[in-house]
């Protein structure tokens, strides 16, 4: 988020644990809404409209807020990512469309982000729904995981006539937007509003539904038109240390899931956290952490602050929140007799680039020491989807990278009833849920495509609207 | 869904924004890139005498860091040949047939000029004409433009010979640079015009250039006065709407209305229509922006329809117009105080000085624990029995709905100004005028 972003007064000593969990940033105000969107210029074919990996036509939406038009805002940005409110929240938006705005160089970029939660916020309290959905075309898809990629390609499919089914694993759907977004980003509602939008197009939502275990994948390739596979990834992997299964070590994921569903006062923490890895995730835990009441939260990273995956406002948001950093720094024991102890870690040096470009990180030798610690939160990626690729085998589906290969242009697999999208194909680009919803958004038009030969009527929201003839 | 079409008397427009003769309806590639993005309608720039242009043409007001809040220019009707025009008219009325095509246009003022013209145009297949009679710069001085349109007997005239060539709808386009615009309404409405649309662009010089002493707009070392337009010139224009629009004449020859001036925004247009036009027109806005703003005035506008409960734009045409009074006709007992939200304060102390050196000294500063304050604070407090109801306060607060105006009861009568010097006609010497406030508890402070 951009610098100049007016957060809460935080003072985490002043505040109850319900109030540190309220979202970060306050609502906009109509009048600083209306002052925001009109220091909007206006641009046309816009930056910040290309920027944005669903080409919502930002320009627009903003100017609507500024003539009081929010309802229209609101339609503008739902055309475009069904999972708008969602995305307001929890884009990275100054590596995306706050990013490329043209004020960003001399003055300050536009709050883009905060300006769309404006728009979705009141399409959400004054109840308005803008889509119906589509004159049955006969047509049948299923989708595995509803979490963003398959909310936005269920919702587009049945804005079109689809009869679309999810089958959810988790006992919610939304995916990691309703269970893996800290809920000072995001509160749970917001992700289960846009499922109750989707379903309110006529998608039928089943949750607790496994594949393999509760469904069988060869009845949906068998009973459905196509099958859109949006599973996302798995736990986070082992780190092969010993001590890795001690009470007390966590996996990532799991620590942010509890913030979602549980009462904040039943959630167990230690006093001394070590979270290993240095990622957006890890970076979620520790702020929990914080949060909850954690008097020591240190982040463990074998490699330096230039190589950290987080985006950069992450860290700046988490070194105000006062979480340590440990760089150059390898995990490789916990410590601990019936429960963690300890951390021991080995100091680091950078060498020479590894095969990621980045600079290899080497043990220091005679360095190791031991970080007391009570809990170790382990955020060092996630697992591929291994089990659904395996079953997708079967049907000559191919993977990339260990994700799940399609073409970019459709989101198909090499099987044609089967489409994919979201983090489990990403194998290049960000993981991001805005990046997912456009996965959806291209698998349905895709879908109808090839299912009923005409080109998607929503096909022009998949590119940035670009107008100008280039000479 | 409101339904956003209008008949201008008898010219059909899916909806009511028109482009206004000017530049950006200047050509067929223009006027037809404009309709398919989602413009009703559009009045040419204005065709007639042969012209030549200079440079620079435009100068602009910016306001605090916000640009072109006003804009004013001198260039002059379209300078492209007679017949090309009039070919590319036909051209878009062709691959436009439901979208309003109207030809502005301005020749010498001979009757046969005018009806040559006319003829002209009509072979077009255009919707129907407005008369150019408000041009401030370069035609005026040519004895056309704004030169015909300040002479209510020319207006007439001219409308007469127009009306006596042509069974189209005629609009004839009023300039603001007049005493009272109610005298050019009426000429044209005794010259059977079909319409009226105001208005035209306003006499003007942008500024001086400081360095230079050179003025805006600079013509090669020269400026003059040119037509001045945008948003900043929008109260006048609703100002002189108003006046048509309620003036009898003009209400007995039941005119359809054209606005224009300053409207950006759909909010705009709605003001304009409630105030008595039923189609608008739209120059500055699009020259800052381009034609797509018209997406958000057509869906804007239609919401709004809808969260009133108007289904068609002829439901609230002038539904404000009853409310245009005048000064001696308000009521004298309306008595309002200013209330400050002291929740809401925020401690600019903006009221207190506007109150203490601009209006009548009735906002104390008062140091007071308000509300969880641990100590005490200084917060603006009204004295409302000195409170006069001017309203500067809540003008000049900064933050919404913190300071506003209540209604009180005073007991005074409820009594205009010219009731009141209808039954007491003495009050207009001071000393009875004293003793008359003291029965009607007025004081002034």
């Amino acid at each position: 988020m951009a610098e100049h972003y007016k957060p809460q007064k935080y003072k985490a000593w002043e505040l109850t644990l319900e109030e540190r969990f309220q979202e970060y940033y306050p609502p906009l105000s109509e009048r600083e809404a209306t002052v925001e969107a009109n220091r909007c210029l206006f641009c046309f074919d816009a930056p910040c409209m290309v920027a944005c990996p669903t080409h919502i036509d930002i320009p627009t939406f903003i100017r609507k807020i500024s003539t009081g038009n929010v309802k229209g805002s609101a339609k503008t940005i739902l055309e475009s990512n069904l999972l708008g409110a969602t995305c307001s929240r929890v884009c990275p938006v100054e590596e995306l469309c706050e990013g490329a705005c043209v004020l960003k160089a001399e003055h300050k970029p536009i709050m883009i982000g905060r300006l769309q939660r404006y728009a979705m916020d009141y399409a959400s309290e004054n109840n308005l729904k803008f889509f119906e959905k589509g004159k049955s075309n006969g047509k049948k898809v299923a989708v595995i995981g509803a979490g963003p990629a398959g909310l936005s390609c269920a919702g587009e499919l049945a804005k079109l006539g689809f009869a679309v089914t999810c089958f959810e694993k988790k006992p919610m759907a939304g995916g990691l937007d309703t269970y893996g977004i800290v809920v000072f980003r995001e509160p749970v509602q917001v992700s289960l509003s846009e499922v109750k939008l989707v379903e309110d197009l006529g998608v039928s939502v089943k949750t607790n539904m496994e594949i393999g275990k509760d469904i069988i994948l060869d009845n949906l390739v068998n009973e459905y038109d196509a099958v859109f596979v949006s599973v996302g990834l798995g736990n986070v992997p082992d780190m092969k240390i010993p001590g890795e299964n001690l009470p007390g070590v966590l996996d990532g994921l799991d620590f942010i899931e509890e913030t979602k569903v549980k009462k904040l006062n039943e959630i167990k923490f230690g006093d001394r956290i070590s979270i290993i890895g240095a990622g957006n995730t890890g970076i979620d835990c520790a702020t929990i952490a914080r949060r909850l009441g954690a008097k020591r939260v240190t982040m463990v990273y074998r490699r330096s602050e230039a190589e950290m995956p987080a985006y950069h406002f992450e860290y700046q948001f988490a070194l105000g929140e006062g979480v340590s950093f440990m760089f150059l720094t390898q995990p490789i024991e916990i410590i601990g007799d019936k429960k963690v102890e300890g951390l021991k870690c080995i100091r680091m040096d950078l060498g020479e680039p590894d095969a990621s470009g980045r600079r290899m990180p080497i043990a220091v030798p005679d360095s190791e020491f031991i970080l007391p610690c009570d809990m170790v939160i382990k955020a060092i990626g996630q697992n591929k989807p291994n089990e659904m690729i395996a079953a997708l085998s079967k049907y000559g589906v191919e993977t990339r990278k260990g994700y799940i290969a399609v073409d970019d242009e459709t989101k198909r697999t090499k099987h044609a009833k089967i489409f994919a999208g979201g983090d489990c194909i990403r194998s290049h680009g960000e993981a991001s849920t805005v990046m997912a919803v456009q996965d959806g958004k291209i698998a349905a038009a895709a879908i109808h495509k090839q299912l009923l030969g005409t080109a998607s009527p929503n096909e022009k929201h998949l590119e940035p609207v670009l107008t100008a003839p280039v000479k | 869904m409101a339904d956003l079409s209008i008949d201008f008397c008898g010219i059909k427009s899916p909806n009511p924004f028109w482009l206004a003769s000017a530049p950006p309806s200047n050509s067929a590639y223009q006027v037809q890139k404009a309709f398919s993005e989602g413009w009703g309608g559009a009045v040419w720039k204005t065709v007639g005498a042969p012209v030549l242009n200079v440079c620079n043409r435009y100068g602009t007001i910016d306001y605090k860091g916000s640009k072109i809040i006003g804009l004013n220019n001198v260039e002059l009707i379209s300078d492209r040949p007679l017949d090309v025009n009039l070919r590319e008219m036909k051209e878009t009325k062709r691959n436009f047939p439901k979208h309003a095509v109207i030809a502005s246009i301005m020749v010498e003022s001979k009757k046969e000029a005018w009806q040559e013209i006319v003829k002209r145009v009509e072979d077009t297949g255009a919707d129907g004409f407005e008369l150019n009679f408000g041009c401030p710069h370069g035609m005026s001085e040519r004895g056309m433009g704004s030169a015909m349109g300040q002479v209510p007997e020319y207006t007439c005239m001219v409308t007469e010979w127009v009306m006596e060539a042509t069974k189209l709808p005629v609009i004839v386009k009023l300039t603001p640079n007049v005493t009272d615009i109610v005298q050019p309404a009426r000429a044209a409405i005794r010259g059977k015009a079909s319409a009226l649309s105001l208005i035209n662009t306003i006499n003007s010089i942008m500024g001086v250039d400081l360095d230079t002493f050179a003025i805006k707009p600079d013509v090669g070392g020269k400026g003059g006065h040119g037509g001045y337009a945008g948003q900043a010139v929008k109260p006048i224009a609703l100002h002189l709407l108003s006046a048509v629009a309620s003036d009898i004449e003009v209400q007995k020859a039941k005119v359809p209305i054209s606005g224009i001036g300053g409207i950006e925004t759909w909010q705009d247009a709605a003001e304009f229509i409630l105030l008595g036009s039923t189609s608008v027109q739209v120059c500055t806005a699009v020259m800052k922006w381009g034609f797509r703003i018209v997406d958000d005035m057509i869906e804007g506008l239609s919401n709004w329809m809808d969260s009133k409960g108007f289904r068609t734009i002829d439901d609230f045409v002038g539904k404000s117009l009853p409310r245009i009074s005048s000064f001696g006709d308000f009521d004298l007992g309306f008595q309002s105080v200013a209330r400050i939200d002291h929740d809401k304060c925020i401690h600019c102390n903006l009221c207190y000085i506007a109150c203490n050196d601009a209006a009548h000294q009735c906002i104390d500063m008062k140091s007071m624990k308000w509300n969880g304050d641990t100590t005490e604070k200084l917060y603006p407090v009204v004295r409302e029995e000195d409170c006069v109801g001017c309203d500067l306060c809540s003008r000049v607060c900064p933050v919404d709905d913190c300071i506003s105006m209540v209604e009180i009861n005073t007991g005074r009568p409820h009594i205009t100004w010219n009731e009141l010097v209808k039954q007491k006609p003495e009050i207009l010497e001071w000393d009875k005028m004293e003793e008359y406030r003291k029965t009607a508890n007025i004081h002034i402070h």
